[in-house]
This record gives C-alpha cells, sequence and structure tokens, in this order.
C-alpha cells in the first residue's frame, strides 16, 4: 500500500514531471512585456512556449488563469529561512568556514509560508555579527525535497560580509544573548572591521602562494609536506579568483566606499551590497564598482546608522544606473515581497515592470541566475506565480506557486486539506492526554 | 531434593553478595535465548573462569559447579547499552565556598571564559581522553545498570564535542581495567549548539560545528600525510606539529553522529561520507521518516531509549506543533520499523539511569512494534557487532565472555524481575527494590548529584 503510493507520488511529483500550461491569462513577463489572454507551457521543467493558444501536450496540468495573472517566481537576495541551529556563527571575526549549505533544514514551515507568496528562490545567507560571516547558498524552495534537492543547480555560491555596528559589538560580550562574562572579540570599531577584511584578504593571497609554491615543488619531484587545507581561506581565495560573490551587510556610505576601496585594493568584487540604505549617496560609485544594491523598501531608523535613509533609495539607485533588488531578511516579508516592490512606485515613480524587477530579474541578476529564473522567457525555468489580482495590488493572493513546472503550493487545496490537518493533530493531541492519564494514579 | 537447591541457592546468594567468585555455575533447566545459536526451552549453561565453557541441553554439570535451577528463568545474553557514561564516575562537586560565594552568589573575580579564535584553537576538544582510563567499578550508578540488566556498555567520555575514545566496558570489576572489555571503540561527536553564535566561544552554531569537525578531519589527514613524508624525508621539511588531539581522531576506528530528526538524519548521512570514516548515527527518534535513507546508507543506528515526551511543566495553554506531536507518538516505532528493514541497531541509556525507567523505555519499543527476540537481538548481538565485539559479547556460545542476565519470566514482561546478571563469570543478584518504579510523586530514579563512591 504505501509503496504504491510512493510510486504514484514518485511518477506524478518528479522534479520535472507533468507539462504545465497556464492559459489564457494576463503574462508579466517582466523583462518582455505584459501579454493578455496569453498562455505560457511549461515542458520538462523549463519554460517551452509564451504565446496564445498554445495546445498542451497529452497529460499536462492545464490550469485555467482567466482574470488572473501569472508573474515569475519571486527571489529573495536576503534571507534567513530554513537555518538550523543558528543564524550566526559570531564568536570569531571571521567566520568563513562554516557553511550555509551544512544547515538548510528543508522541513522548515516558512519555505511553504513562502510559497504562498509566490517565493521560489531564496539566497540564504549567513548573519551579520562578524566582519565576514559564513559561507551562504541559494535555494530554490522544493518543500518536500531534501536539502540538496533544493540547491539552486548551478548558483554561485557566496559569502556574507558585515560592516558597521553589528560586527563592530564585539561578540556581544554583555547582552542578554551571552550566557556568562565572554572575552570580547575583535573589533570593536568600523576601523577594525576594515582591517579584519584587509587581514583575511592578506592571509587568504600567502594562502593561495603557499599551495603554489606546493605544487611547485610537486612538479620538480620534490617530497614537500602539503600545506594544511584551511575551511576559512579557501571560500575567500575562491573570492579573489571570481569563484564566490561577496554579499555585503552595510548602511552608511563612508563605509560602503570604505569597503569598495578594500576590495579594489585586495583584486576582488563585491557582488551585493546589502540593506544600503545610504547607497542613495554612494550610488555612481556603487555603479561604478560593478555591485548590486539589495534594500529594504520602506523601513529603517531601527538603530542609528540606520537613520539617515530614505524610501527613494531604490527607485534612485536604479535611476543611477545600479541593478537594485528588494529582499525581506525576514520569514515573515518574504511572503509578501511583490508588495514591498510596489512602494518603488509610490515611492520614486518606477514603472510596473521596474516594480516588479525589483523581486524578480533583479535579484536574479545579483545572484547570476537571470539566464534561468526572473522572469517569464523561454528557456527558463518553469517558476511560475498566479495570482487573483495584479500583484501589486494589495488586495492580490497568490493561487498557485510552482518551481521546475511542478506545483508547489495550490490555495484552494491548502484551505481544504485544513480541517483534516486539525483533525489529525487533535487525535494526536487527545492520544496524548488519554496516555497522560494512564499513568498518573 | 528441593531443599538441597535451597541450600545451594542460600550458599550461593550469601557468595554473591560478599562477591565471591564460584569456579563454574551452571544454570540449569532454563529457558536459553542464545541469540546466535537455537534456543533452548530447557537448556544449561556452564560457565567458567569468566567464559562460557558449555551451553545446550544436555550439558553434564561438573561436580564443583554451582548450581541455578533454571525453572522459571530465561538467560540471555548481558544486555548492552550502546552509548552510555555508565562506569565514569560524576566529577566531584566543586569545594565549598570555591565554586560559590557567601549567599550563592558567583564570585566577583570570575574569569571570562577565554574566547577561542578558531578551530586551531582545538575548543571541547578531548578526542585523546579515553573512557578506558576513566571507569571505575565505584560508580554508583553501576547498581541501577545492572538491576536493568545491562552487564556491558559502550561507554563514551560524556564532555565537549569530541568526546573522547569510547570503551566497551562491563558494568563490574574490582578495578577500572578489569571493565574494559574492548577500546578503543570510536569517538563519540556531540554538537553543542547555543547562545545563537553571539558571545561564547567558537563553534556556538550547529554550522559551526559541522565546520569544525569537517577542519578536524581535513587536519587529520593532513597530519598522517605530513608525519609519513617526514619519516622519509626529515631534511628540508620542517617537522609536523605533534596535535594530541589528532592523534586521538586517528585511532578511533568509527565515529558517533547525532541527529534526531529526518533532516538531521539526511544531513548526518551525507557528513559522515563526506569525512570517509567508519561511521554510526545515534539519536533517530524520527527515524520513521528516515527508514529507505538509513537502509540505503547501509549505517548502524542507536537508538536513543529517552523517547521525547510532553515537557514537564509545559504551558497548558501551549498548542505542541503537529510534528512534535507525531515524534511524540511515533518515535517508539523506530526500532520495529528499523528491524524489518533489516537495519542494524541498538539501544542507548541516554541519561536514563534508574532500572524501571529504561525498562518502561525498552517495553515502549516493543508495544509500537519491535518483536522480542528483535529487541533481545539489539540489545545483545547487533550492538556486539556493531562494535566489532561479536565474537567475544552478544550470544550465549562457547567461549564467549560470560556475560548473561537472567530474568524470572521473560524480559519485557510487566511482571518479570532481573534475578541475576553475571559478569565476567561473576553473579550479582540486583535489588528488586532497584526495580521498583519510583512513585509517581518523588522524583523519578534521579541519583544524587555528584554522588561519588
Amino acid at each position: 500500500m504505501r509503496r504504491a503510493f510512493l510510486i504514484l507520488w514518485a511518477a506524478a511529483g518528479s522534479l520535472f514531471g507533468q507539462a504545465l500550461l497556464v492559459r489564457n491569462t494576463t503574462v508579466l513577463t517582466v523583462t518582455k512585456g505584459t501579454i493578455t489572454n496569453g498562455d505560457v507551457l511549461v515542458e520538462n521543467g523549463r519554460i517551452a512556449a509564451v504565446g496564445k493558444n498554445l495546445s498542451a501536450p497529452s497529460g499536462a496540468q492545464i490550469v485555467d488563469g482567466t482574470g488572473k495573472f501569472l508573474m515569475p517566481g519571486i527571489i529573495d537576495c536576503h534571507s534567513h529561512t530554513a537555518i538550523e541551529g543558528g543564524v550566526n556563527e559570531g564568536t570569531v571575526s571571521d567566520s568563513s568556514m562554516v557553511n550555509i549549505r551544512d544547515v538548510i533544514n528543508p522541513t522548515d514551515i516558512n519555505i511553504y509560508r513562502g510559497l504562498a507568496g509566490g517565493l521560489t528562490v531564496s539566497n540564504v545567507l549567513h548573519g551579520s555579527a562578524n566582519a565576514i560571516g559564513g559561507q551562504t547558498i541559494v535555494i530554490k524552495l522544493r518543500w518536500g525535497k531534501t536539502a540538496e534537492e533544493m540547491l539552486f543547480e548551478g548558483a554561485k555560491p557566496g559569502i556574507k560580509f558585515a560592516l558597521g555596528e553589528n560586527p563592530k559589538r564585539q561578540g556581544y560580550p554583555s547582552s542578554f544573548f551571552s550566557q556568562g562574562p565572554a572575552e570580547r572579540r575583535y573589533p570593536g570599531t568600523r576601523m577594525g572591521v576594515e582591517q579584519v577584511i584587509r587581514d583575511s584578504f592578506i592571509e587568504a593571497r600567502n594562502y593561495q602562494a603557499d599551495w603554489k609554491e606546493y605544487r611547485d615543488r610537486v612538479a620538480r619531484g620534490e617530497h614537500p609536506i602539503p600545506p594544511r587545507k584551511d575551511l576559512r581561506l579557501e571560500p575567500l581565495v575562491e573570492v579573489l579568483e571570481g569563484k564566490r560573490y561577496v554579499h555585503a551587510h552595510c548602511y552608511r556610505s563612508d563605509e560602503i566606499l570604505m569597503l569598495l576601496r578594500v576590495a579594489d585594493e585586495m583584486g576582488f568584487k563585491i557582488r551585493t551590497l546589502q540593506h544600503v540604505l545610504e547607497g542613495y549617496k554612494v550610488a555612481d560609485e556603487i555603479a561604478r564598482h560593478g555591485a548590486g544594491a539589495s534594500t529594504f523598501s520602506d523601513w529603517w531608523s531601527y538603530k542609528i546608522e540606520a537613520y539617515d535613509a530614505t524610501p527613494y533609495n531604490a527607485a534612485i539607485m536604479t535611476r543611477k544606473g545600479v541593478v537594485v533588488s528588494l529582499n525581506s531578511d525576514s520569514d515573515e516579508l518574504q511572503r509578501h515581497l511583490n508588495l514591498e516592490a510596489a512602494k518603488t512606485m509610490r515611492y520614486g515613480g518606477l514603472s510596473e515592470d521596474e516594480a516588479l524587477a525589483m523581486v524578480t530579474i533583479n535579484p536574479a541578476k545579483q545572484l547570476g541566475i537571470d539566464d534561468k529564473v526572473g522572469s517569464i522567457e523561454v528557456g527558463k525555468s518553469g517558476d511560475l506565480v498566479l495570482f487573483d489580482r495584479h500583484p501589486l495590488d494589495n488586495y492580490s493572493k497568490v493561487l498557485k506557486t510552482w518551481i521546475d513546472g511542478h506545483e508547489y503550493f495550490d490555495r484552494d487545496k491548502d484551505l481544504s486539506e485544513r480541517t483534516e490537518f486539525a483533525r489529525k493533530k487533535k487525535e494526536l493531541m487527545d492520544k496524548e492526554k488519554a496516555a497522560a492519564k494512564e499513568v498518573t494514579p | 531434593m528441593k531443599r538441597r537447591f535451597g541450600l545451594i541457592l542460600a550458599v550461593l546468594l550469601a557468595a554473591a553478595l560478599r562477591g565471591e567468585v564460584p569456579s563454574a555455575i551452571a544454570i540449569q533447566g532454563a529457558h536459553v535465548v542464545a541469540v546466535h545459536g537455537p534456543e533452548l526451552a530447557h537448556g544449561t549453561v556452564l560457565i567458567r573462569n569468566g567464559l562460557i565453557e558449555a551451553v545446550g541441553e544436555n550439558v553434564p554439570v561438573p561436580g564443583d559447579a554451582w548450581v541455578i535451577n533454571g525453572a522459571g528463568l530465561t538467560v540471555y545474553p548481558g544486555f548492552i547499552d550502546a552509548l552510555g557514561t555508565w562506569g565514569i564516575p560524576a566529577p566531584a562537586p566543586p569545594a565549598p565556598g570555591r565554586a560559590a560565594g557567601a549567599g550563592g552568589t558567583p564570585p566577583a573575580t570570575a574569569q571570562p571564559e577565554p574566547r577561542v579564535r578558531g578551530p586551531e584553537d582545538r575548543p571541547q576538544t578531548y578526542a585523546y581522553e579515553r573512557a578506558a582510563d576513566l571507569v571505575s567499578p565505584s560508580d554508583s550508578r553501576l547498581e541501577a545498570a545492572r538491576a536493568a540488566g545491562f552487564t556491558t556498555s559502550a561507554t563514551f567520555p560524556n564532555r565537549g564535542i569530541i568526546e573522547g575514545l569510547g570503551a566497551l566496558v562491563d558494568l563490574a570489576g574490582e578495578r577500572g581495567r578489569d571493565m574494559v572489555v574492548a577500546q578503543p571503540i570510536g569517538e563519540q561527536i556531540i554538537f553543542r549548539v547555543g547562545g545563537g553564535g553571539f558571545g561564547r566561544s567558537f563553534p556556538a552554531s550547529l554550522m559551526g560545528n559541522i565546520a569544525y569537525v569537517r577542519q578536524l578531519y581535513l587536519d587529520e589527514a593532513n597530519y598522517r600525510e605530513a608525519r609519513q613524508i617526514y619519516a622519509k624525508n626529515p631534511a628540508g621539511n620542517r617537522r609536523p606539529e605533534y596535535d594530541h588531539a589528532l592523534e586521538g581522531l586517528s585511532e578511533a576506528p568509527r565515529i558517533l553522529l547525532p541527529a534526531q530528526e529526518s533532516q538531521q538524519i539526511d544531513r548526518i548521512l551525507r557528513f559522515g561520507r563526506e569525512l570517509k570514516v567508519p561511521f554510526v548515527v545515534y539519536g533517530a527518534h524520527e527515524g520513521y521518516r528516515s527508514i529507505d535513507e538509513l537502509k540505503q546508507a547501509n549505517v548502524p543506528v542507536l537508538v536513543s531509549l529517552k523517547w521525547p515526551e510532553k515537557p514537564k511543566n509545559a504551558d497548558p495553554a501551549d498548542i505542541p506543533n503537529e510534528r512534535d506531536l507525531e515524534m511524540r507518538e511515533r518515535a517508539p516505532e523506530v526500532p520495529g520499523l528499523l528491524a524489518k528493514s533489516g537495519i542494524a541497531f541498538g539501544f542507548y541509556s541516554d541519561g536514563i539511569e534508574s532500572a524501571p525507567d529504561l525498562k518502561k523505555a525498552l517495553k515502549k519499543a516493543v508495544d509500537a512494534g519491535l518483536t522480542r527476540p528483535d529487541a533481545i537481538k539489539a540489545l545483545t548481538w547487533n550492538t556486539a557487532e556493531i562494535y566489532g565485539a561479536a565474537d567475544r559479547l552478544g550470544s550465549i556460545e562457547k567461549g564467549k565472555i560470560a556475560n548473561l542476565t537472567v530474568t524470572r519470566g521473560e524480559a519485557f514482561d510487566d511482571k518479570s524481575t532481573v534475578e541475576y546478571v553475571i559478569i565476567d563469570g561473576k553473579l550479582f543478584e540486583p535489588s528488586k527494590e532497584l526495580q521498583k518504579p519510583a512513585p509517581p510523586t518523588g522524583p523519578q530514579g534521579k541519583p544524587a548529584e555528584g554522588e561519588v563512591n
């Protein structure tokens, strides 16, 4: 019985199983304009056709999109969802040996809740407790799959940096976070944060040179002892070699410029500036470096370095030629990033497509996955969201979310399963209660 | 005849209480569950010099053997706790006045915890410590273990992230070294996660723990290679630095990795394979979701007997989540499911230190679908085999160590009692008092803190 179910499940739900045709709907492609009464066909997990009056292959899931809106899956460039056992390894100034990939929890309910908000891709980051944080990873929210199956194939891994107040709190030696007195951790100033980054990259360069020397000596037929493989320096060498992206948490314009200078000096690139609330002050410099900016829509003043901010930040940086995205940094906010995007129309007058780009193609560009996701175009992943109204409308709701053409969220199904779910839960609770009574005399 | 038997038994018990060892003991006419070998309805087990000399239906009893009438008794191979701290006495309580100032407040001069700068400082690493050096018969908890029918334990020092080298120890002996059956049997790894990564020493997060263990094993491989190269070519090479922790890792034939929930099991199977060291998974309470994966991985599992329960003093207004509820309901099914899938597994006490609680916990697994023969096999043969000691422990066979658990009635029956345990051929009669469930109002089977003999 169970086996039969498994086989059925495997047949129906394999990663790229069924074809999908969404019919007669408003298709918000983001990059190629809007098609009214359009169809989108997904086969083998990829968008096979976008147009009108498409025909479905046999066995395809056919969805009538009349009166509804289809957009590409939403991408969050700054997430801490689905991390098990701590978001920070903030005990050391440079914790680049730790890897978010090791602790992805595919059973975190926030993944499912994200799907319910149309989210399909998350850049899962280490926290901001230290100057160089852990290695980061991009996932697809394939609810029900294993951690490794959620990894975004071909997406470059990253590493988290953090500037300013958080890393200079010295490891929080006397806060409610700490358990008993702990020695203070370097650094205690913004100058120190800069120095940590510089020192680590000098070490990484030396490490790179040590390995090169070792390989050269082996090539000459010598028998040298190999250098110790250092998990902290390996990812930094990857940054120097362009194999790993830097996602840097920052607020103030002076420290943003500092980081761009250090990166230029050490010979690597900052891929994205995260939060970057004062980015509007130095947008030209950011654009010149080629860094992306992932910011918040309209919230600030939650700490001193976050005061000199404006909701026009995203629009100003966009007009200066920076690739800008809006991120959640939150399990809650990630469920309605479409509304965050809408705010850039109110503040800064971006167009609908520009607003939608803030949570689709722009974060895709920032993560180097814009050839695979971020818009509705032939050849891209079948990551799609069906809304009942225009996604930039406050009252819009997600009806269905697909990843690789596979349905991972369905609002009607969710609502209809709630009674059964509640019944099962009550049964378990009653059982436990009854067992407890048996034991107690 | 009957009177003679009574007399023998009385002499025997008196001897047992004094810890005397007769030259031979024969348990006659008992139900013998050999585990590896035929089960006997009326069998005799003869032991001599700490070893099993003979087992069978018609074993002649030599004149010098003390005889135990086996009517109503069942003889099993001695139960083995697959992972515990039995035999390592609790640390002595701190001297009064030193740890706490007047009125119980911490002294004003408390030194801040020194900050660990990274893996190079080898935080919380006791890889070189040996359970075999730490065990002592003075551990006051041993009586409770024997009262639950345990004769042997895979004992690991319970501190730090890298715990130290474990040993299979018999739960009785004159001196610590008498207790050791095999060592080292592995390194236990515990992920110590807490503090949200703030304020404490590295590593504080789960990812920090994983990265640390990964770095250690890379260092260990590098260390081995470096020493080999240096031994051949000392001239022109800087000598590799001596590293106590890595020496300990090198010695361990296997490692024990923790995983309770399904995503943790998935993670740890990947991690274990990555480390390229033979490994065992311990915990496994949500294993009912991971049976296929465990089967495919072909990795032994140690199931914790501390079944998840509704937390004591839980806020009645709190609605537990469905997954936790399911785990509390289904965790005891895991052993039965493992057995059905042919996955090697054992049980471990996980901090349960009273005989009735251990019995109750084992019974839960049986009630949830584990057959009795499979339960006994898990407690004996399987665990011995997991630790590579099935050639000397785990079954009632000629030549093996004479570790036996003798119950009146069948094990796992409510009314059954552990009549005797025989450890290295030495007879013990566990107290019946220790086998009674604690009154529900009292503290449940918790030994006095820091009690040391």
